[in-house]
């Protein structure tokens, strides 16, 4: 477990910087999709195993797939992207770094030794699930199943409407 | 070594501030979808590990991350659509260059 958790931190890490620091936006898009691997690999290790299915399906089958074909609609392949001025950089860094430092800093003083064991969890299987979706009691989540597929229905007639050739 | 509460939250931390940066210094619109892909993760990661470790019996925070990981598919196809439609009037996807609402 522990070397699991190693491997995948170290993954999470390195790919989500070299993401936002490589100059070829088409390997920031397979860098994205490590990165993701990883987060998925984090929701198994947490027991939660539709949600890490979910993840690998619609984060690395649907979305990484969408931006590679509009990188490759939009930027010939191979092109760098323009170099930064240093200004915006510094901007960046600027406020990455002190968003870090003041998160980073609540967590190591407030939560640094609280929670130390992964505690046992009820099984929580697929039936449960499909039951909680589609229950209107205490701890079911019909509305927002239902407002979530009205959502993406307006979501699907308004990309077509939009991208179509006039 | 007991794997505590923490060394989960550390790497989420350090994704977010990556998605920040890219956010804020990128000029190409895909590059700034692809750094807010990585801030939406980092939160989804959190919300699992806090959900598991603090609550083991409830589920929330899963289902939560759920419905955001749906919500965050719909908003990259609707934007990306948008992208590809205004690459196709200005030929460039840069957000300096669309500074007008009618191309």
């Amino acid at each position: 477990m522990e070397i699991m958790y190693t491997i995948v931190a170290l993954a999470i890490i390195i790919f989500s910087i070299l993401t936002v620091t490589t100059r070829k936006i088409l390997r920031s898009a397979t860098y994205l999709l490590f990165t993701l691997f990883a987060a998925a690999i984090i929701y198994f290790m947490m027991d939660y195993e539709f949600l890490g299915g979910v993840q690998i399906a619609v984060y690395a089958g649907g979305i990484v797939v969408l931006f590679v074909f509009s990188i490759l609609l939009t930027t010939s392949p191979g092109s760098n992207s323009e170099k930064l001025t240093n200004r915006r950089v510094w901007w960046g860094i600027l406020a990455a770094v002190c968003t870090a430092g003041v998160t980073g800093w609540a967590l190591l003083s407030r939560c640094a030794e609280i929670f130390a064991t992964k505690p046992a969890m009820a099984d929580y299987t697929m039936q449960d699930l499909g039951e909680d979706m589609l229950s209107t009691g205490h701890g079911g989540y019909l509305l927002p199943f239902e407002a979530i597929s009205v959502l993406l229905l307006a979501c699907i007639i308004g990309a077509v409407a939009v991208a179509r050739k006039r | 070594m007991e794997i505590k509460l923490l060394y989960y939250l550390v790497p989420s931390l350090i994704m977010f501030c990556c998605g920040l940066y890219g956010f804020l210094t990128r000029k190409n619109m895909i590059a700034m979808l692809i750094s807010l892909e990585l801030m939406l993760n980092a939160v989804d990661i959190n919300f699992t590990v806090i959900n598991r470790y603090i609550f083991p019996d409830s589920k929330e925070g899963m289902i939560f991350t759920l419905f955001a990981i749906a919500i965050a598919a719909a908003e990259t196809a609707l934007a990306i659509a948008i992208i590809i439609n205004l690459y196709r009037v200005t030929k460039k996807v840069e957000t300096d260059e669309a500074s007008q609402l009618k191309g």
